[in-house]
């Protein structure tokens, strides 16, 4: 590995896969990333020479996981720049971790209480907001999406009042793309006693983070969208926060004594992770953080800016080609979302498939936003540190041909 | 190959799209994939389909289903319908499709049925 782009491509041996007679054009890293050889060879080598259970077993291999699973602990914590490894809880990905604290929060609630989503929400920072307002008679209320695509910051400021217990909103939209000013969101919502949750799915892979300087409540993020495994994801917690909340879910690990009729939680990180934890995600993880900051998260954000830039351009000249999302790179995630005039966007994901270019389609878990724009759903091009310009060229010709394909 | 000459006829050319004055069997269902929504619009009379429309928000596959499905339940038995299944439609629209598509094949045949079980329709 010396550099993003073609720099890197050869640590990711999927990329030299030939799909329908053309070479992989895999543009689809928003919805999970590929993984290079460090990750692969390292979950390999974790199963082949260290595995066990941790925090138990008191022999050779018992010990090694330990330190294998909380050392990757030790990174992220690195990575994402938290105050306290104390603060990161090992979960299966961003949509557990979004309920753990839904649960969590949740069973606070009192009726007339109020949590604040957006309109440009993935249904993942939905959804368990909607159940836990349901089970509480509390209530939910989402801040519009206006212009290009960014939040409505004054309406935000109207909904913000003492009954506001809960903020959860995106860092960079999945869909649109919009980078949302978290530090004001973050500040505001303090303002008025209410605790924030940023959904990272789409900023932990593509932002150098300061979690400590930002001072959200709960900042999560799946690794499997940041070039590590499946079945791994994190929720940082201020520490602060998390003292005061309950654990969700009952098991061994997160406790420190048991007796017959009640127990004595564990200390954090691991009160908040019953059961066996996915070591070998965690594992694998590391080798993912590690290697993106060797690359160092400013040139991996500069180089998919230039990636989204060039799609835009592209993109923009085609005619009948509908762009979602803001215009200017310098204010948005590496992602763009389209739609071709007469051609239903899994149609034009299939066409393009035919021609080995990956990329979503459909709603991408954002109906409420869906039915904000009025459509059924956009074709998507996300980016990630193995793409490259010639890619972008070789989409932008195949969504020229689209139209008229059918 | 997915995208047949049928289902690319019966997409640009659907025969039996649109809606029918007044319906005696309606139903709508949405494809959770996607998104796409599916409005299958019936009039029965004495035990048969005698006439179907078809409308929504749907790609080239789901459109060229309803159409070549529509095509087959005219004039047909009320009970057809739950006869048939999704290997039908295949041949009819000759198509090779993936499993990750097969719901834009079968998602007609679950509304139409729904239309004829007097399904109402969420909202």
């Amino acid at each position: 590995m010396s550099s993003v782009g073609d720099g890197c491509r050869a640590d990711f041996p999927i990329l030299s896969r030939v799909v329908h007679g053309s070479p992989l054009t895999y543009l689809d890293s928003a919805a999970s990333s590929q993984k290079p050889r460090q990750v692969i060879e390292a979950v390999t080598g974790y199963y082949e020479r260290s595995h066990a259970n941790v925090h138990r077993s008191i022999h050779t291999l018992g010990e090694e996981a330990t330190e294998l699973y909380e050392g990757a602990r030790d990174a992220v914590r690195a990575f994402v720049g938290a105050s306290s490894r104390e603060e990161i809880i090992f979960t299966r990905g961003t949509t557990e971790a979004i309920n753990l604290v839904a649960q969590c929060v949740g069973r606070t609630l009192r009726p007339g209480d109020e949590i604040i989503v957006t309109e440009m929400e993935h249904h993942s920072n939905l959804i368990p907001w909607q159940m836990a307002c349901r089970d509480r008679g509390a209530v939910l209320k989402a801040v519009p999406v206006i212009g290009e695509g960014f939040l409505d910051m004054e309406a935000f400021g109207r909904f913000l009042s003492p009954r506001t217990r809960l903020v959860a909103a995106a860092h960079v939209s999945n869909v649109l793309g919009t980078i949302n000013p978290v530090a004001e969101i973050v500040e505001r919502s303090h303002r008025v006693g209410a605790l924030v949750l940023l959904d990272g799915a789409q900023g932990a892979p593509h932002l150098s983070l300061d979690l400590a300087a930002l001072g959200a409540d709960f900042y999560v993020f799946s690794g499997h969208k940041m070039l590590g495994p499946t079945g791994i994801g994190v929720l940082h917690g201020r520490r602060e926060t998390l003292e005061t909340l309950e654990p969700a879910w009952g098991g061994g690990e997160m406790i420190k004594e048991v007796w017959i009729d009640h127990a004595q939680w564990n200390d954090l990180p691991w009160r908040f992770e019953p059961g066996t934890p996915p070591i070998a995600g965690a594992v694998g993880l590391r080798a993912a953080v590690e290697y993106l900051a060797k690359l160092g998260m400013e040139r991996v954000a500069a180089h998919e800016r230039d990636l989204t830039a060039r799609c835009l351009d592209g993109l923009v000249r085609i005619p009948g080609v509908t762009i979602y999302g803001p215009r200017n790179p310098e204010i948005k995630g590496a992602v763009v979302a389209f739609a071709v005039d007469g051609i239903h966007p899994h149609d034009g994901a299939a066409i393009l498939d035919e021609r080995g270019i990956a990329v979503r389609a459909g709603h991408h878990c954002a109906q409420p936003l869906m039915k904000r724009l009025g459509i059924v759903g956009t074709l998507r091009a996300s980016f990630s540190v193995y793409n490259t310009a010639a890619e972008i060229e070789r989409l932008i010709e195949a969504v020229k041909g689209l139209r008229g394909a059918l | 190959m997915v995208y047949s000459d049928r289902i690319r006829e019966r997409f640009r050319r659907p025969r039996y799209q649109g809606s029918l004055p007044a319906p005696d069997a309606a139903f709508e269902d949405v494809n959770p994939l996607c998104g796409d929504r599916i409005r299958i619009e019936c009039r029965t009379a004495d035990g048969r389909i005698v006439d179907a429309r078809h409308r929504g928000d749907c790609c080239a596959i789901c459109t060229a289903s309803a159409d070549v499905l529509l095509e087959r339940v005219i004039g047909e038995p009320l009970d057809l319908p739950s006869r048939l299944t999704a290997a039908d439609l295949l041949e009819r629209l000759n198509a090779d499709v993936g499993a990750s598509r097969m719901k834009c094949v079968t998602l007609p045949l679950s509304v139409l049925r729904g239309a004829l079980d007097g399904k109402e329709v969420a909202r």
